[in-house]
C-alpha cells in the first residue's frame, strides 16, 4: 500500500493541487515498505516491518508561505492538510525569500530502484542472519548486527506543472563482533541499493577476521601518526566537509570557505591535488536520485577538481540574489583514488595505523572545520608494511583540510554510505588521548 | 546522545521546508494541526481497535500482546533576521503491534488505524516473531506489571502551546532576533519547537492508558563575524527544552539567575526571556570575537547546569542503561564501562562521596515524565549512583530479572506507533549539595579554573570512558574571580576520574534542567527527549586543551 505506482501518485497530486486556492502549491509524496532484524550476543534482539506514507503541502499567497503534512490520505485528510497549509500562509509574515515553484521539465529516470530487494520477505532476513550467527559462533566470537532494506517512492508536483515520480530501493547491514572477553571488537557495513552486490558472508567474515586480530590491544602514547584510514573512516570526515560546502554560509563569512577580507575560496585550492570529488546520480554502484526536492534536475558535478573548490550549493533565493545558476544539494559524493588495496597501502607504511572507523565525530570549530572522535572496532599498528599488533583506541582533534593536504596516498574507491570512497594514507595525524574502550 | 543522522534530517526540515524533501519524513517530522481541528482520537474508539490486535494477537498464538494507537503532532517556526523562513504543522497516526510468539519479540506497524489493517499488522508481527523464534536462544521473559484497567495521564501544562495564535509565537521570535541585531549581531537564526503526543497504549496485562504528552524548545543561534580577520563566532540560546506548555515562554522573575558577577550572564529556569538573551548572545558572540585563547593544562572547571546537563547525559545517562551495559547495543551505540561485575561489589566508586545520581520519570516539567511507560508500567524515582557507589541500572520488563528488580523501573519508550519501544534514558539528575552554597561561594573558593556555561561540541567514546566536552561560553576564573572571556576550551577526562574528583555541588536553589530533544539510540535508530537536572558543580585537576587551528 505505502507504494504508490507513479498513475496512482499523479493523480493524488492532482487532486491535491486542484483543492488549493492558493497562488501557488507544491506538494510532496513519499511512502515506503520497510523491514528489519536486530541480533545480539548471538540470538536475534528485534525485527519488524513498517510500512508508512508521508504527504508535505505548502501553500504560497505572494510571499507568504505555510507547509503542513499528514500521513493519511482519505479523502478529509487531503482536504484538511491543503487548508491547514493555506491557513499557515495567510498567518505567516511575508518571507522574501520565497522563490516560485518551477515549471515543468523532464528528468532523467533513476537506477536506484531493484526487485530483489523490494521482493525481500522476513524469511529472507531470517536465513541470512541465521548463517551469519552460526559462522560468528562457529569461531567463538559474539555478534550483533542490524539488517534493514526497504523499497519506497517519492513524488512531487506544483500548481506549475511540474511532476517527478521515482521509487528507490535499499538495503543496508552493519554487524559488530567482539571476543567473548570483551577485549576484541570488529566492525563491517555494507549499503547497496542492488541485492547482487550485498554477500553477508563476506562482510561477516570482515568483522570476525577484524575482532580475533583486535584483542588484547597495547597502548600507545597519543601523538602525530601516518595513518591508513580505510573507506569507512575517510567518509565520517570528508563527509563533514561536504555538507559544509554551501554558498551562502561562505558569502556570509560563517564558513571555512570564507575569506579574510570578504569573498570566499571558490576557485583557489584548498587541498592536495590528487583530491577531486564529484557527484552523479547515474553511477551504477551508487546510484542517486536524478532531481531535488523543489524540482530542480540533479546531474554530474564537479566539486573539489585537483584540489580546487569548483562549485558550492547555491539556493535558490541565493543564487538570484548573487547572480548565479542554483546548484542543488548532490544525491551522492564519489571521490577519485587510485588502484591500490588497504594492503597495498599498508605495505607502503613504514611506521603507522590503521584505522577501520571513526565514532562519535563532532564539529569543535567551524572556522577551521576541526572535528573530534574516536577510533573504534579495529585500530592496529603498522611497522615495515605490516600490521604489528592491536592498538588500544584514541581520540582525534583533526580538521578534514589538514588531513587533506598532509595526502599521501589514495587507494580503490568503495562504497561506504551512499559514496564512493577510496581509503587513504595521511601522515601527521592528531591524536590528542588514550581511551580504554573496546 | 548519538543523534547525528537524526539532526541532519532535521535541519535539511528546518532549512528547506518539508516541501523540499523528497524523502520519507522522520519520525520527529511526522506531524501536527493548529487549528485544533478535532483530530480523531477518541479512547472509545481506540479501545475498541486496540482489543482488535490483543484478541488476534491471541488468537495467533501469541503469549502477550501490547499496541500503541499514537497522534504525534508538531509545529515549528523557524526565523532568521527579519523573516519567518517557514511555519509548520505536522501530524501523523498510526499504530504499533508488538507480540511475543514462540518466546521471541515481533513488531508491526501500520498507518491504516482500522480494525483490518490492524488486525492484518497484528498478524504480521505474530509471523515475524515466530520466524525468528527458529534463532532465539533463550525466551523473553518479562517481570510482572500490574493491569491498571482504563486510566489517563496528561502533562501539567498552563497553557498549550498549540492554542497560542501563530502570530504572537512569529512576534515574540522576531523581537528577539531584532534585539539580537541591535545589539551588533551579524546573523540571528532562531525557531521554536512544539511537540504533541497523543498516545494510546492497551497490553493482553489489562492496562488501557490514553496520554497526552507536551514539549517545547525555543531556541536561537547569534553570530558574530569580523570579516577584516575572516573570524566568526556564535553563541547558542541558553534554554533548555522542556516538557511544558507556552508558559515556558512567558518571562517570571523568580526563574532568572544572574551568572557569577563578571560574566554578565543570566541564566534560566522554568521560564525564558528569549529577548533578553537574544541581547546576552549578541554582546557576548562579538566579545568572543577578541577573547583571549586558553593555555592548555589542568583547571577547576565549575560548570553550570545548563552545561552539565549533557555531560551527565553522556557519562552517566548512557553506560547506565542495561542493555548497553549487557551488549544489546553493541552494534551502534556500542556497550558500556560499568560492567555488572563492578555494581556486583556494592564498592564501585562511580562518583566522589558526594554524588547522587537519580533516574526519575516523574519529575515535573522535564522532558522525560509520564504517567506510565510504553510498555504500560507506572513511572517511578531511583537512585543510580548513590554517595558515590554505583547501586543500579536502568530497565524495563524484559530486563529487570537480570539486575534481581521484581519490577521494571518504566522507561520504555518508543518516538513513534511505528516504531518499537525499548529501554531509553530516563531523566537523570545530579542531587544538588545538602549545605547552603551559592556559585558565587564557588567562584571565590577557585585559584585557577574556568567557568563554563551552556552545552557545545561533545564527543565520548562507545562504552563511556574518554569525552571531550566544550561549552557555549567559558570564563577564566583566577583567584576566586571571574578573569574575563575565554576561547578554544574542550575539556577531556575519563568518567570515573572525572566524576571522582567532583568536589563541591552548589544547592537547592540553583537547581535547574537541562534537556535534549535529540537522544539517540538503537537499529533503526530513534530519538528521544530527555532532561538532567544539576546545581553548579566543581571538578578538580581537569585536562584543557585548546582547540585553535590554521587552515
Amino acid at each position: 500500500m505505502a507504494i504508490l505506482t507513479k498513475d496512482q501518485a499523479y493523480d493524488i497530486l492532482k487532486k491535491l493541487v486542484s483543492y488549493s486556492t492558493a497562488d501557488h502549491c507544491s506538494v510532496s509524496l513519499g511512502g515506503n515498505n520497510s523491514g528489519n532484524i536486530r541480533y545480539a550476543r548471538n540470538t536475534v534482539s528485534t525485527a519488524g516491518m513498517e510500512s508508512n506514507i508521508s504527504l508535505a503541502v505548502t501553500a504560497a499567497y505572494g510571499k507568504r508561505t505555510g507547509t503542513a503534512t499528514t500521513n493519511e490520505l482519505d479523502e478529509k485528510s487531503l482536504r484538511a492538510v491543503v487548508k491547514r497549509a493555506e491557513e499557515l500562509a495567510k498567518l505567516s509574515p511575508e518571507n522574501p525569500e520565497y522563490m516560485e515553484p518551477l515549471g515543468p521539465r523532464d528528468f532523467a529516470p533513476s537506477n536506484t530502484y531493484f526487485d530483489n530487494v523490494a521482493n525481500i520477505v522476513p524469511k529472507y532476513r531470517a536465513s541470512e542472519t541465521k548463517k551469519s550467527i552460526e559462522y560468528i559462533k562457529k569461531k567463538g566470537l559474539v555478534g550483533a548486527g542490524f539488517l534493514e532494506d526497504g523499497a519506497g517512492f517519492s513524488a512531487i508536483m506544483n500548481s506549475k506543472g511540474l511532476f517527478a515520480y521515482e521509487r528507490s530501493t535499499s538495503l543496508d547491514f552493519t554487524l559488530t563482533v567482539r571476543t567473548k572477553d570483551g577485549t576484541g571488537s570488529g566492525w563491517v557495513s555494507r549499503d547497496v541499493n542492488n541485492l547482487k552486490y550485498f554477500d553477508i558472508m563476506e562482510a561477516t567474515e570482515t568483522a570476525v577476521t577484524k575482532a580475533a586480530m583486535s584483542a588484547n590491544a597495547k597502548a600507545i602514547e597519543p601523538g602525530k601518526y601516518t595513518v591508513v584510514l580505510e573507506p569507512s573512516a575517510v567518509s565520517g570526515l570528508v563527509g563533514n566537509m561536504f555538507y559544509s560546502m554551501g554558498a551562502r554560509s561562505a558569502d556570509e563569512g560563517r564558513s571555512f570557505l570564507s575569506k579574510e577580507g570578504g569573498g570566499t575560496k571558490l576557485g583557489e585550492k584548498i587541498v592536495d591535488e590528487r583530491i577531486t570529488i564529484y557527484s552523479d546520480p547515474m553511477n551504477e554502484i551508487v546510484p542517486g536520485s536524478t532531481w531535488s526536492g523543489d524540482g530542480q534536475p540533479i546531474e554530474k558535478r564537479t566539486w573539489v577538481d585537483k584540489g580546487v573548490v569548483k562549485n558550492l550549493f547555491y539556493g535558490r533565493y541565493w543564487a538570484q540574489k548573487q547572480g548565479k545558476q542554483p546548484v542543488p544539494f548532490p544525491s551522492n559524493g564519489i571521490m577519485m583514488g587510485g588502484t591500490e588495496s588497504v594492503n597495498d597501502l599498508i605495505k607502503s607504511t613504514e611506521r603507522g595505523i590503521l584505522v577501520t572507523r571513526f565514532w562519535y565525530i563532532r564539529s569543535v570549530d567551524p572556522q577551521t572545520l576541526l572535528y573530534t572522535g574516536l577510533t573504534r572496532d579495529g585500530t592496529f599498528f603498522i611497522e615495515n608494511g605490516e600490521i604489528k599488533y592491536p592498538i588500544k583506541n584514541m581520540r582525534f582533534n583533526e580538521s578534514p583540510i589538514i588531513m587533506l593536504n598532509n595526502l599521501e596516498k589514495l587507494g580503490k574507491p568503495m562504497r561506504t554510505g551512499g559514496n564512493l570512497i577510496p581509503p587513504m594514507k595521511i601522515r601527521d595525524f592528531t591524536f590528542t588521548s588514550l581511551s580504554d574502550a573496546i | 546522545m548519538k543523534n547525528h543522522l537524526q539532526r541532519r534530517k532535521f535541519i535539511k526540515l528546518s532549512g528547506l521546508g518539508l516541501a523540499a524533501m523528497a524523502v520519507p519524513v522522520s519520525a520527529f517530522s511526522h506531524s501536527v494541526p493548529l487549528d485544533a481541528m478535532p483530530a480523531e482520537f477518541d479512547a472509545m474508539i481506540n479501545k475498541r481497535l486496540a482489543d482488535v490486535a490483543l484478541n488476534v494477537a491471541t488468537r495467533e498464538g501469541a503469549s502477550y500482546a501490547d499496541v500503541r494507537i499514537g497522534r504525534y503532532r508538531n509545529q515549528y517556526v523557524f526565523t532568521r533576521e527579519d523573516r519567518v523562513q517557514n511555519l509548520v504543522n505536522t501530524e501523523s497516526y498510526g499504530a504499533g503491534i508488538r507480540v511475543i510468539a514462540n518466546g521471541t519479540w515481533g513488531f508491526a506497524a501500520t498507518n491504516e488505524v482500522t480494525e483490518e489493517g490492524i488486525m492484518k499488522a497484528t498478524k504480521q508481527a505474530v509471523m515475524i516473531a515466530k520466524a525468528n523464534s527458529t534463532l532465539q536462544e533463550e525466551p523473553v521473559k518479562l517481570v510482572p506489571v500490574k493491569g491498571y484497567g482504563d486510566v489517563e495521564w496528561k502533562t501539567p501544562i498552563e497553557n498549550n502551546a498549540f492554542d497560542v495564535p501563530v502570530k504572537e509565537k512569529v512576534d515574540l521570535l522576531l523581537s528577539a532576533n531584532a534585539a539580537a541585531m541591535e545589539n551588533g549581531a551579524t546573523y540571528v537564526n532562531s525557531a521554536l519547537f512544539q511537540v504533541n503526543e497523543k498516545k494510546y497504549f492497551a497490553s493482553t496485562e489489562g492496562s488501557y492508558i490514553n496520554q497526552d504528552v507536551h514539549r517545547i524548545w525555543p531556541t536561537f543561534t547569534v553570530t558574530c563575524i569580523d570579516p577584516k580577520k575572516g573570524k566568526f563566532k556564535s553563541r547558542q540560546a541558553l534554554s533548555a527544552p522542556m516538557g511544558m506548555g507556552y508558559e515556558y515562554m512567558i518571562p517570571k522573575k523568580a526563574d532568572k539567575i544572574a551568572g557569577p558577577s563578571g560574566t554578565g550572564l543570566t541564566l534560566y529556569k522554568n521560564s525564558y526571556d528569549i529577548k533578553e538573551d537574544a541581547v546576552n548572545a549578541a554582546k557576548q558572540a562579538k566579545e568572543m570575537l577578541t577573547a583571549k585563547s586558553v593555555t592548555p593544562g589542568k583547571y577547576t572547571m565549575v560548570l553550570e547546569p545548563n552545561h552539565l546537563g549533557l555531560t551527565i547525559h553522556e557519562s552517566v545517562g548512557h553506560p547506565l542503561e542495561l542493555d548497553r551495559v549487557l551488549g544489546y547495543e553493541a552494534n551502534y551505540a556500542g556497550t558500556s564501562f560499568a560492567t555488572l561485575d563492578k555494581w556486583e561489589t556494592k564498592k564501585f566508586n562511580y562518583g566522589s562521596k558526594i554524588v547522587n545520581l537519580v533516574a526519575d520519570k516523574t519529575q515535573k516539567h522535564s522532558l522525560g515524565a509520564v504517567g506510565y511507560d510504553d510498555e504500560g508500567v507506572a513511572t517511578k524515582r531511583w537512585h543510580l549512583v548513590k554517595d558515590g557507589i554505583l547501586v543500579n541500572y536502568q530497565a524495563i520488563r524484559d530486563q529487570a530479572k537480570i539486575i534481581n528488580e521484581s519490577e521494571s523501573h518504566g522507561c520504555c519508550y518508543a518516538d513513534s506507533w511505528s516504531s518499537v519501544q525499548f529501554q531509553r534514558m530516563p531523566n537523570v539528575s545530579l542531587e544538588a549539595g545538602k549545605e547552603k552554597y551559592s556559585v558565587e561561594d564557588m567562584i571565590k573558593d577557585v585559584d585557577k579554573g574556568i567557568y563554563i556555561a551552556g552545552r557545545g561540541s561533545y564527543s565520548i567514546d562507545q562504552q563511556r570512558y574518554n569525552f571531550q566536552f566544550g561549552g557555549t561560553v567559558f570564563y577564566e576564573i583566577k583567584n576566586g574571580k571571574i578573569e574575563g572571556m575565554l576561547n578554544d576550551v574542550a575539556y577531556q577526562s575519563n568518567t570515573q576520574e572525572f566524576w571522582n574528583s567532583c568536589t563541591k555541588i552548589c544547592d537547592q536553589s540553583d537547581y535547574r534542567l537541562f534537556g535534549s530533544f535529540f537522544d539517540g539510540k538503537g537499529q533503526p535508530s530513534q530519538i528521544s527527549a530527555v532532561s538532567h537536572g544539576s546545581s553548579t558543580t566543581r571538578f578538580d585537576d581537569v585536562n584543557v586543551i585548546n582547540t585553535a587551528r590554521k587552515i
